[in-house]
C-alpha cells in the first residue's frame, strides 16, 4: 500500500542520492544502447560499415599523404647543388674554387669532379667510347657537387645558396636537385588539401547516415516515447538513449575505419618495400599513430552524436501523447 | 484539488466534446465521472493529464492553473498525476516489471529501491507472480491492473482513471474500485470515469454526470449526485 507521502517524495531524497540515480540511469542507457545495436545485427552492421568506410577513406589517404611528405622531407637532406664550371679551367683553379665554396657557412661538403673524371664516368656509363675520342678535346666541364648543411636544405634556403654560387665568374651553370622536390611537395600539399575537403564531405555524410538511422529508430520506438512522456519523462530523458545510440554507431564506425586502415597499410607494405629497395634507402610506412587513432575514434563519436542530435531535435518534439 | 471553470474543448474536427463544464473535486476526495459514450469523459481526463488543452476556461490543479504551465514544466506536473488509460498504454515489448518500473526510472529513483517498490505495487493489484510476463501474455483485465500498478507506484497525490474496469468482470471490477477506495483513504485524490452506474451506486461514491459535454442537472441524474 503506497503511503500518503506523494509529492514530497522527490524532494526528500538527498541530492547525492538523486545524482547517483541520475548517473546510474546514464550508465544504464549507455549499455542499453549497446544491447539494442546487437538486437539487429545486420542493420547495425550495415550502418557501421558505411560509417567505417566513410571514415577510413580520408584517414587512409591522409596517412599516405603524410608518409609521402615525411619521405620527401627526408630527401631534402640529400638535396645537392651542382656547379658546372666554365670550360678550360686549370685543375688548380678548380681546386681553389672548391676550397672557397667549402668555406661558405651553408656548405657541408664539396665534391670535385674534374673534366677528365667526368669524361671517364660518361664513357663508362654511355658506351660512346669511340665517338668521344673522335672529338679530340674533352667537351665536358668540371663540376662541383655542393652538399648544403642541414640549415640550408630547405628549398628556399638552398635556392639562395645556389644563386650566390651562380654569381661566381668561374661558374657556368647551376643546377639544383631540389627543383623537382619542390614540385613534389607542392603536389603533396595540394593532395593534402584535397583529402581534407573530401574528409569534410564524408564527415557530413556520416552525420546524415547516423541521423537517418536514428530517425528510423525514433519512429520504431514511438510508443515508448509517447508513454514515457505521459509518465512525466523530460525531453532530456527521452533524448538520452538516442544520443548514446548515435555515439555508439560513431565509435563502432571509428574502430572499423581503424581496422580498415591497418589492413590497407599491411597490403601496401610489400610493394612499398620493393619500391624503396630500388632506391637503396630505408623507409617503412608509418600508420595512424596514437593521436591518429584517438582522433579517428573521437571523431566517430562526435559525428555519431551530432547525427543523432539532428534527428532527435527534428523528430522527438513532434511526438506527443494523444 | 481539481477545479474546472467553464471549460470547453472543441476538437479540430469541430466536435465540441466539453461545453462550459464547471466542477470541483476536493483534496482527498474520490469522484466518479459518468455519462454515455461520447459524453466527454475521456476528454475531461485528457485535459487533466495535459494531453489536450482546453479551448476555453480554466483548470486548476493543486492550486496551479494548467493554462500557465510552460512546456518544460509539463513533465514535473505529469509525475504528480497517476493516469490509468482506457487503452492502458503498456509497452508491449517490455516485461510487466519494466512497465511498472518506468515511472520510477523516469523519476530518478535509485535502482536498488526499484524492485521492492515494483513488487509492492504488483502485489497491490494481485499480479506479483506475473512480474516476468510480457503484456500480451496477460488477459485484458490483467493488463488493466498492470496499468493501475504503474499509475500508483510513484505515489502521486492525484490518480485519474479512464474506464479502469471496462474489461473486467463484475467481481474484479468491484475489487479494483475497492482498491481505489483504499488509495483514496490514504489521502490520494481519485477521479474515475466510468459508465457503470450499478457499480457506482454499489460503492456509494459521489459522482458527476455528463451528457454531450455538459453537466446533467441533479434532478435528472439521481443517486449521490454531486455537481457544483
Ligand atoms: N481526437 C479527437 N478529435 C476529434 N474529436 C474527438 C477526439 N477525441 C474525442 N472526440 C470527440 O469528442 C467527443 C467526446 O469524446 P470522449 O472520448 O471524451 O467521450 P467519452 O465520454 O470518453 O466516451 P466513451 O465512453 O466512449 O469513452 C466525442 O464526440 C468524440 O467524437
Ligand atoms: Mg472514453
Amino acid at each position: 500500500m503506497p503511503a500518503r507521502d506523494s509529492g514530497a517524495q522527490v524532494s526528500r531524497r538527498t541530492l547525492g542520492q538523486r545524482f547517483s540515480a541520475y548517473l546510474a540511469h546514464h550508465r544504464q542507457t549507455l549499455f542499453d544502447g549497446l544491447q539494442q545495436l546487437g538486437r539487429q545485427p545486420l542493420a547495425t552492421f550495415m550502418t557501421v560499415a558505411v560509417i567505417g568506410i566513410a571514415l577510413a577513406l580520408p584517414a587512409g589517404a591522409l596517412v599516405l599523404v603524410n608518409n609521402a611528405r615525411g619521405l620527401s622531407a627526408g630527401w631534402q637532406g640529400t638535396a645537392r647543388i651542382s656547379l658546372f664550371l666554365k670550360n678550360g679551367l686549370s685543375d688548380g683553379t678548380v681546386q681553389q674554387l672548391a676550397d672557397s665554396v667549402r668555406a661558405h657557412s651553408g656548405v657541408a661538403a664539396v665534391q670535385v669532379i674534374s673534366a677528365e673524371q667526368a669524361l671517364v664516368d660518361f664513357q663508362r656509363r654511355s658506351g660512346f667510347n669511340d665517338t668521344l675520342s673522335l672529338l679530340g678535346s674533352n667537351p665536358l666541364p668540371a663540376v662541383l657537387v655542393v652538399q648544403p648543411t642541414a640549415a640550408y636544405t630547405a628549398p628556399a634556403a638552398a635556392q639562395q645558396l645556389a644563386q650566390s654560387f651562380g654569381a661566381l665568374p668561374q661558374v657556368d651553370q647551376v643546377r639544383m636537385d631540389v627543383q623537382w622536390l619542390k614540385r613534389l611537395q607542392a603536389i603533396l600539399a595540394l593532395l593534402h588539401r584535397g583529402v581534407l575537403i573530401v574528409a569534410v564531405l564524408l564527415a557530413i555524410a556520416v552525420v546524415l547516415i547516423v541521423g537517418n538511422t536514428i530517425r528510423l529508430e525514433i519512429e520504431n520506438r514511438r510508443a515508448e516515447i509517447e508513454v514515457s512522456k505521459l509518465l512525466g519523462a523530460t525531453d532530456r530523458f527521452v533524448r538520452r538513449p538516442f544520443l548514446y545510440h548515435g555515439a555508439w554507431y560513431g565509435l563502432a564506425g571509428g574502430v572499423l575505419a581503424w581496422i580498415l586502415v591497418l589492413i590497407g597499410l599491411a597490403l601496401m607494405g610489400g610493394p612499398v618495400d620493393q619500391l624503396v629497395g630500388l632506391y637503396g634507402s630505408h623507409f617503412s610506412l608509418s600508420g595512424l599513430g596514437a593521436s591518429g587513432v584517438l582522433g579517428l575514434l573521437a571523431g566517430g563519436i562526435v559525428l555519431g552524436w551530432l547525427g543523432s542530435w539532428l534527428a532527435v531535435a527534428r523528430h522527438l518534439r513532434a511526438i506527443e501523447p494523444t | 484539488m481539481i477545479e474546472f471553470h467553464e471549460v470547453s474543448k472543441r476538437y479540430d474536427g469541430g466536435n465540441e466534446a466539453l461545453a462550459g463544464l464547471s466542477f470541483t473535486a476536493e483534496r482527498g476526495e474520490m469522484l466518479f465521472v459518468t455519462g454515455p459514450s461520447g459524453a466527454g469523459k475521456s476528454t475531461l481526463l485528457k485535459l487533466l493529464a495535459l494531453i489536450e488543452r482546453p479551448s476555453r476556461g480554466q483548470i486548476i490543479v493543486n492550486g496551479r492553473n494548467l493554462g500557465g504551465l510552460r512546456r518544460r514544466q509539463i513533465p514535473h506536473y505529469r509525475r504528480q498525476v497517476g493516469v490509468i488509460f482506457q487503452d492502458h498504454k503498456l509497452l508491449l515489448e517490455r516485461s510487466v516489471f519494466d512497465n511498472v518500473a518506468l515511472p520510477l526510472v523516469i523519476g530518478g529513483v535509485p535502482r536498488n529501491e526499484i524492485p521492492r517498490r515494483v513488487g509492492a505495487a504488483l502485489e497491490l493489484v494481485g499480479l506479483l507472480h506475473k512480474e516476468r510476463a510480457l503484456p500480451i501474455q496477460l488477459s485484458t483485465g490483467e493488463q488493466q491492473r498492470v496499468g493501475i500498478a504503474r499509475a500508483v507506484i510513484s505515489r502521486p497525490p492525484i490518480l485519474i482513471a479512464d474506464e479502469p474496469t471496462g474489461n473486467l468482470d463484475p467481481e474484479l471490477s468491484y475489487e479494483v474500485m475497492r482498491l481505489f477506495q483504499r488509495l483514496n483513504q490514504v489521502g490520494i485524490t481519485v477521479l474515475v470515469a466510468s459508465h457503470d452506474h450499478n457499480l457506482i451506486r454499489r460503492l456509494g461514491q459521489r459522482f458527476i454526470s455528463l451528457r454531450a459535454g455538459r453537466l446533467v442537472p441533479p434532478e435528472l441524474a439521481g443517486g449521490a449526485y454531486a455537481g457544483t
